[in-house]
């Protein structure tokens, strides 16, 4: 009416949600719409990501699109499907449901999301059907009548290529023109289907499929033919371990060089702090605290990116739930998903990316299962603790003439690791869980796909801001509390100590002398623990501090004839059982928090594995000394 | 391996499954089998040939034999 009208009270941007099946392209087509302009949070209490981006259409209307977690059904079996389900029919506190549902459809698996298109018109919203991935479809010989699909099924049905520049176009223009006269908000007539409705509807999906989709060939022939080999019985394994391997190879090896340079950044950025004319508190505090806190944490962010890159491949490609597959049963032994291998695997490196990947899993409690186990695989953080005490306490020869002693050990502690996390997850599903449903397993081996690198991109950066930010908030927050414990209060005039054990972190160490005692801990190695929280490799420089070392060359060869010539060998081995399980690390226990989205989870992790450690160090420290090594 | 039938029924109650029969019913319809529909076996797992990989139409899905007991199944090669 008048010029000024649009600027007067911004029209609240229409929602539409982006609903389908799963590894039907629907992610990569919500980042081809929306590309950066994109957040992920997470749903309130839940651990279900929510991805919302922000886009305009051709027609100059402003309009948010949501992601919803990939379903087969509305009757939600999962907490990502129940996300769905609410979302869809505006049941999710706080927000309004979508004025517009689009149905994403892998244009050459059109069944099973035919059955949902139809669930999805009883929500009595808006629905359009758009048929993604077109091209392949083309391209594989199968022939839709778009036409006559949408007459049968009473919906707009609309073509897209999401990895192709105006692929979307089509679409666009559909969601303005349902946009431009919405009707009246229908009355719901969904209800949680029977077996009986889900049985009509996909014969109903059948018929929709034969009158108006003709397809030449059966399978795809690419994916046919890899599949002959990458999921035969022996070979298909041999090659899994073999992708594992350089997954591994690369975690390890391409992520040194960045993690030294980081290393080295924030040391020299601590050195430049520790040389500024600063009051000595604030220096150490902006040093020991905030600098290594904060560095101690970013310096696994190579590792985390190299990891999900591998992740984010493997399942683009399609590849993850062929991994699931071969090894579903030999996980399912000790209670665990098939889909628990790579996080638990992960975690070798690092416990983080281990349970940030565990959201790969699609049951709460599978995956609840693997975030609690993962801590106890033996991660890189715990090697120089082991590589001291082994090379201080067991002596470098060989047992049965060629396997040497030290390795030999070594060995054994990544096996209690792991044999301590299958038991742990044994007890959880068959004893503490066991009257729960069990989850079936049970998934789709979608065709192969390139992955794109867009979507890949996106992916990364989604992971590393989000570590990032968590390295920000509460990690530093646990960093700064050790420092805290390790600094105050400061050591009287003229201490002859070190400064560390006139701390609240030593009154710490010898108030809870009794209860380590048998352990065969003394007082050094309870203070070492403490700041051994913020990483658990920080306990070596710690035991270097009090026993009064001086860093640099050569200083853990120091600090190993020094605890060699003060310990006995039952103390060395409790001390080497203790750090198998241990809860020895704040940032690990602060990602368990974030992940399941609660603090019970946390703390039950952390009395566990303390309940566990304390129980493995008593044991064999007393082993030890009745067999006169105390 | 390279079996091909046609499903007949699904009878949950042979299924040797923790969920319950109705559940693992709308689980399976949810996943494509319903009467009528063609499959084929593809793959085995190496344990106990033990989970398979099942053609369903025109998807291909992966489940425990324990659950695929549940879809009776006849021998007759579809045309």
């Amino acid at each position: 009416m008048s010029a000024a009208a649009p600027t007067i009270a911004p029209v609240i941007a229409p929602i539409v949600a982006l609903v389908g099946n799963p590894n039907c392209g629907k992610t990569a087509l919500f980042n081809a719409l929306t590309g950066s302009r994109q957040k992920v949070a997470n749903y309130p209490g839940v651990t279900v990501e929510k991805k919302i981006g922000r886009l305009t259409t051709p027609a100059g209307r402003a309009l948010l699109i949501v992601d919803l977690p990939g379903t087969y059904s509305l009757r939600a079996r999962s907490p990502d499907e129940e996300i769905t389900r609410d979302a869809v029919l505006g049941r999710l506190g706080g927000d309004v449901s979508p004025d517009l549902i689009v149905c994403v459809a892998d244009a050459s698996n059109l069944r099973l999301a035919l059955r949902l298109a139809l669930e999805l018109k009883r929500v009595g919203r808006p629905v359009m059907l758009s048929l993604n991935m077109m091209d392949i479809a083309r391209k594989r010989g199968i022939e839709i009548d778009a036409a006559r699909l949408s007459r049968d099924l009473g919906l707009p049905v609309v073509s897209s290529v999401a990895v192709r520049r105006g692929g979307t176009d089509d679409l666009l223009r559909e969601i303005d023109g349902a946009l431009a006269n919405l009707p009246p908000v229908g009355a719901a007539s969904w209800s949680v289907p029977d077996a009986g409705e889900l049985r009509g509807a996909q014969h109903e999906a059948d018929r929709l499929l034969a009158a108006s989709v003709r397809r030449d060939g059966e399978r795809d022939a690419g994916t046919a033919r890899a599949d002959s080999v990458l999921l035969h019985p022996v070979a298909g394994l041999v090659i899994l371990l073999a992708i594992l391997f350089v997954m591994f190879q690369a975690v390890f090896a391409w992520a040194r060089p960045a993690m030294e340079a980081i290393a080295e950044g924030f040391s020299w950025l601590g050195t430049l702090v520790g040389s500024a004319p600063l009051p000595d508190l604030l220096k150490s505090f902006l040093k020991d605290g905030l600098i290594a806190g904060v560095g101690s944490v970013i310096v696994f962010l190579p590792q985390i990116v190299i990891l999900f890159f591998f992740i984010l491949v493997l399942e683009d490609l399609g590849y993850m739930a062929r991994a699931a597959f071969l090894m579903d049963r030999i996980m399912g032994g000790a209670g665990l998903h098939g889909r628990a291998f790579i996080p638990l695997l992960s975690s070798f490196a690092c416990a983080i990316p281990g349970i940030m990947s565990t959201r790969v899993i699609d049951d709460r409690r599978d995956r609840l299962t693997t975030i609690l186990v993962a801590p106890l695989m033996t991660c890189s953080a715990r090697i120089p603790v082991y590589t001291l005490i082994i090379g201080a306490f067991i002596p470098d020869r060989d047992v049965w003439g060629f396997v040497g002693l030290q390795g030999l050990v070594m060995f054994s502690l990544y096996a209690a690791g792991i044999a301590g996390a299958l038991g742990v997850s044994f007890v959880l599903k068959r004893l503490i869980w066991r009257h729960a449903a069990g989850e079936p397993f049970m998934l789709e081996l979608p065709d192969y796909k390139i992955p794109q690198v867009k979507s890949l991109a996106i992916g990364l950066w989604t992971r590393a801001t989000i570590f990032l930010k968590r390295a920000g908030t509460t990690i530093l927050s646990m960093m700064i509390l050790i420092w805290v414990l390790a600094s105050f209060p400061q050591p009287p005039e003229g201490a002859t100590e070190p400064a560390i054990s006139y701390s609240l972190a030593a009154m710490i160490g010898s108030a809870i002398q009794p209860i380590t005692e048998p352990l065969g801990f003394n007082w050094q190695i309870n203070v070492a623990l403490i700041p051994g929280m913020a990483a658990r490799e920080v306990a070596v420089g710690a035991l270097g501090t009090i026993y009064a070392i001086d860093g640099g060359e050569g200083a853990a060869e120091k600090i190993g004839q020094i605890v060699a010539g003060q310990w006995s060998l039952g103390t060395a081995l409790a001390l080497l059982a203790w750090y198998v399980f241990a809860p020895q690390c704040a940032s690990t226990l602060a990602v368990i928090r974030r992940e399941t989205g609660s603090w019970k989870w946390m703390w039950v992790t952390f009395f566990y594995m303390l309940a566990l450690a304390y129980v493995a160090a008593l044991a064999t420290y007393q082993i030890a000394r009745a067999l006169g090594a105390g | 391996m390279g079996f091909r039938g046609r499903i007949r029924a699904l009878a949950v109650e042979r299924a040797g499954t923790g969920l319950p029969g109705p559940e693992l019913e709308r689980r399976l319809i949810e996943l494509g089998f319903v009467e009528g529909a063609d499959v084929e076996l593809l793959h085995q797992g190496l344990f106990g040939s033990d989970p398979i990989a099942v053609r369903v139409a025109h998807a291909t899905i992966a489940l425990r034999r324990r659950e695929a007991m549940a879809i009776l199944v006849t021998d007759e090669v579809p045309a």
